[in-house]
C-alpha cells in the first residue's frame, strides 16, 4: 500500500470543500503510544481516595486525628500515672504535689530525684488533687472520641435498618415508619437527652453496679442510650431518601426479575450504592456527639467523676481558671481540634466520594 | 397549604403531647417519692399528704391532671424552695429571652452580611477570611469561648465588667452565644446564594440588561434566604439550650441558670416543668419557621 507522506499530500486550502487527507492519515507509531490509556482502571474507591489525598485540609485533618489516636495509645504504655491516681513519692503523700505548672517538680521529688530516683515529668503539671494533668488530658481525649465514635456506631447502625426497611417496602410500611420518624424529630433533641440523662442515672444506676459497664458509669450509658433513642432518625430519613432513588434503577428490576430476595437486594445492591453518603454522614455525627457530651459534662450529667472526659476537664478547669488558664486552654483545643479536623475529613470524604458533586 | 397547615400543627400537638408524656413518666419512673426522706412521716399523715397531692391516684390519672395543669400556667412547686415554677419561669425567662433574643438577631444580621459577602467575592480573600473563621467558630463548643471571653476581656483586660444584678452587661454573652449560630447562617447563606446565582432566571436577567445590583438584590438574594427561613427553629431551639450554658458561665439567673440548679439539686418538678416550657417554645418556633417557609416559597410542592 502506498504510504502519503506530508510532503506529498495536497494542502487543503481554507473554506475549499475538499476532504482534508490529513486526517485520513494512518497513525505514527508515536501517535498510536498516546492513545494508550495512561491512567490504569481504577475503582470508586481509589479515586475517592486519590482526590482525597489531594485536599490538603483533608490530609490535615487525618494526619492530626492520627497523631492523636496514636497518642492515646501509646501514651498511657509511656506515662506511669493512672488517670486517677494520685501521685505519692517513695510511697508517701506529697502536698506539694497540687497544681504543678508544666513539666514542674514538687519539693519532694526533687528530693527524691537527688537520691537518684527516676521521676518522670509532669508534662501538663499537675490537677488540684496531685494527678498528673497529661495523662487525664489521654484519657479524656481517649474518652471523648469513643463516645464520639460509638454514639455514631448506633446512630448508623439504628438508622441504617429502619430506613431500608421503610424505604424498600414503600407503601403503608414506610408511612407509618416515617410518621414515627417525624414525632421523634420535632422532639428536641437537646432537652430529651438531658432528661433521659437525669432518668436514667436514677433508674440503671442500681442495677448497673457489678457488671462491665460499671467502670464506664451510668451518665455514659445513658448517653448511648440517649443517641440509641434520638439521634437515629435523621439518618433514617437520609438513607430513606437515598434508598427511594436508587429503587427504582434498572438493575434492582433486573435483580428483582432474577428472583434475589428483598435482604439480598437491599445488602447487594441499594446499600453500596448509597454508602458514601451515609458514611460522610457519619463523619459528621462524630464531632456532634462529642458537643454533646461536653456539653452534657458542662451541666453535670457527663461521666462519672474519676473518668475524664474532654468536656468534663474543661468544666473542672473553669474554677481556677485564673490563676491556671493552660488547665482550660489545653481541653478546649483537644476539643477544638477533634472536632474541626472531623468536620474538615467529612467536607474532603464528600468532595471526594460524593456522587452528586463528581465532575 | 391548608391541608399541610393542618397537618403540620397536628404534629406540633402531638409531639408536644409526647414531651410531656415522657416528662411525666420518665420522672414517675425514678424510685422514690417526694415523702421517702430519711424521716419518714406517720402513715397517716403520709396518707394525708399523698390525697392532697393527688398522688393516691393511678398514674394515668395522674398525668391528666398534670397536663391540666400546665394548660393552667400551673407547673406545681419546686421540691428545694417550695416556690410556684411557673412564677420562676416566667420571671427568669424575661432575662434569657432577652439574651436569646438579641443573639438571634445578631446571628441573623452578621450571618447574612457575612454570608452574601463570601458568596459574592467567592474565592478571593474576603470568602476565605469568612470560610476560615466560619470553620474555626463551628468547631469550638460554646462554653469554652464563654469562658475565654470571661477570662479575656472581663477578668484579664478588665474592659467589659464582669455580669451582675446592679451591672447587666449583656455584650459578652450575646457574642459568646451568637457565634456558632453566625457562623452557620454564614454558610446556609453562602451555599444558597450561589445556587441561586447559578439558575438561568438570574442570567436572563442579567441578559435583558438588568444591573448587577438589582440582580442581586431583587432576585438573587430575596430566593437565597428562603432556607435562611427554615434555620430559625434550630436556631431558636440552640438559643435555648446554649443559653444554659452561657447563663451559667457568666452567672446570670436566667431560665438556663435555673434548668442546671435544677438538674444539680434533683428538683425534678422544676425540671420537668423547664423542660415542658422550653419544648413547647421549641416545638411552636418549628412550626412557625416551617410554615413560613411553605408560605414564601411558591416553587413547594405540598405533598
Amino acid at each position: 500500500m502506498k504510504k502519503f507522506t506530508s510532503e506529498k499530500i495536497p494542502r487543503k486550502k481554507l473554506l475549499s470543500m475538499h476532504i482534508d487527507v490529513e486526517a485520513f492519515m494512518p497513525a505514527t507509531n508515536e501517535q498510536k503510544e498516546q492513545q494508550v490509556h495512561m491512567l490504569p482502571s481504577t475503582t470508586f474507591f481509589k479515586d475517592g481516595i486519590r482526590k482525597l489525598f489531594k485536599k490538603p485540609l483533608a490530609i490535615f485533618a487525618i494526619v492530626v486525628l492520627v497523631s492523636m489516636i496514636l497518642t492515646i495509645i501509646i501514651a498511657p504504655m509511656v506515662v506511669p500515672y493512672g488517670y486517677s491516681e494520685i501521685i505519692k513519692v517513695d510511697g508517701k503523700r506529697d502536698r506539694g504535689m497540687k497544681n504543678l505548672a508544666p513539666f514542674q517538680y514538687s519539693k519532694m521529688e526533687m528530693e527524691a530525684m537527688e537520691r537518684g530516683v527516676e521521676i518522670f515529668p509532669h508534662i501538663f503539671g499537675t490537677d488540684e488533687l496531685g494527678r498528673d494533668y497529661f495523662i487525664r488530658v489521654v484519657y479524656g481525649t481517649r474518652v471523648s472520641l469513643m463516645v464520639g465514635f460509638f454514639a455514631s456506631l448506633i446512630v448508623l447502625v439504628i438508622g441504617l435498618l429502619y430506613g431500608s426497611v421503610a424505604g424498600y417496602f414503600g407503601g403503608t410500611v414506610d408511612l407509618v415508619m416515617m410518621r414515627i420518624v417525624d414525632i421523634i424529630y420535632s422532639l428536641p433533641d437537646t432537652l430529651m437527652v438531658i432528661l433521659l440523662s437525669v432518668v436514667l442515672d436514677e433508674i440503671i444506676g442500681d442495677s448497673l453496679a457489678g457488671t462491665a459497664f460499671a467502670s464506664l458509669g451510668t451518665n455514659m450509658i445513658s448517653l448511648f442510650v440517649v443517641f440509641a433513642l434520638l439521634y437515629w432518625v435523621s439518618m433514617a430519613r437520609l438513607v430513606r431518601g437515598q434508598i427511594l432513588s436508587i429503587k427504582n434503577n434498572e438493575f434492582v428490576l433486573a435483580a428483582q426479575a432474577m428472583g434475589a430476595s428483598s435482604w439480598r437486594i437491599i445488602r447487594k445492591h441499594i446499600l453500596p450504592n448509597c454508602m458514601s453518603v451515609i458514611f460522610i454522614s457519619t463523619a459528621l455525627q462524630i464531632p456532634s456527639a462529642i458537643f454533646t457530651e461536653s456539653f452534657l459534662s458542662f451541666i453535670g450529667l457527663g461521666v462519672q467523676a474519676p473518668m475524664p472526659s474532654l468536656g468534663s476537664l474543661a468544666n473542672f478547669a473553669r474554677g481556677g481558671m485564673q490563676s491556671y488558664p493552660y488547665k482550660l486552654l489545653i481541653p478546649a483545643l483537644a476539643i477544638c481540634l477533634i472536632v474541626l479536623s472531623f468536620n474538615l475529613l467529612g467536607d474532603g470524604l464528600r468532595d471526594a466520594f460524593d456522587p452528586k458533586l463528581r465532575r | 397549604m391548608l391541608k399541610y397547615s393542618i397537618k403540620r400543627i397536628l404534629l406540633a400537638i402531638v409531639s408536644i403531647f409526647i414531651i410531656m408524656a415522657i416528662a411525666f413518666f420518665s420522672m414517675n419512673a425514678i424510685p422514690g417519692g417526694p415523702f421517702a426522706k430519711e424521716k419518714a412521716p406517720e402513715p397517716a399523715v403520709k396518707a394525708v399528704l399523698e390525697k392532697r397531692f393527688n398522688l393516691d391516684k393511678p398514674v394515668a390519672e395522674q398525668f391528666m391532671l398534670y397536663v391540666g395543669n400546665i394548660f393552667r400556667g400551673d407547673f406545681g412547686i419546686s421540691l428545694k424552695n417550695g416556690r410556684e415554677i411557673s412564677t420562676t419561669i416566667f420571671e427568669s425567662f424575661a432575662i434569657s429571652a432577652r439574651l436569646g433574643g438579641s443573639s438571634i438577631i445578631l446571628a441573623l444580621v452578621f450571618g447574612l452580611l457575612l454570608g452574601s459577602i463570601a458568596a459574592l467575592t467567592r474565592n478571593k480573600w474576603p470568602d476565605q477570611v469568612i470560610v476560615f473563621f466560619t470553620t474555626l467558630s463551628v468547631g469550638m463548643p460554646s462554653f469554652v469561648l464563654g469562658t475565654l471571653l470571661l477570662l479575656v476581656f472581663s477578668l484579664t483586660l478588665k474592659w467589659v465588667p464582669a455580669w451582675s444584678v446592679n451591672s447587666q452587661n449583656y455584650v459578652l454573652p450575646i457574642i459568646a452565644l451568637s457565634l456558632y449560630p453566625t457562623a452557620h447562617i454564614t454558610r446556609l447563606t453562602k451555599s444558597s446564594l450561589l445556587d441561586v446565582l447559578g439558575q438561568d432566571y438570574i442570567r436572563t436577567a442579567r441578559a435583558k440588561g438588568v444591573s448587577k445590583k438589582i440582580v442581586i438584590i431583587k432576585h438573587a438574594l430575596r430566593n437565597a434566604l428562603i432556607p435562611v427561613v427554615t434555620y430559625i427553629g434550630p436556631l431558636t431551639a440552640y438559643s435555648l439550650t446554649g443559653s444554659m450554658v452561657i447563663e451559667t458561665i457568666f452567672t446570670i439567673g436566667g431560665l438556663g441558670t435555673k434548668f442546671v440548679t435544677g438538674i444539680t439539686n434533683q428538683d425534678y418538678p422544676m425540671i420537668m416543668g423547664t423542660t415542658i416550657f422550653l419544648a413547647i417554645l421549641m416545638v411552636i418556633m418549628t412550626l412557625i419557621s416551617d410554615l413560613l417557609y411553605r408560605a414564601i416559597d411558591p416553587r413547594i410542592n405540598f405533598d
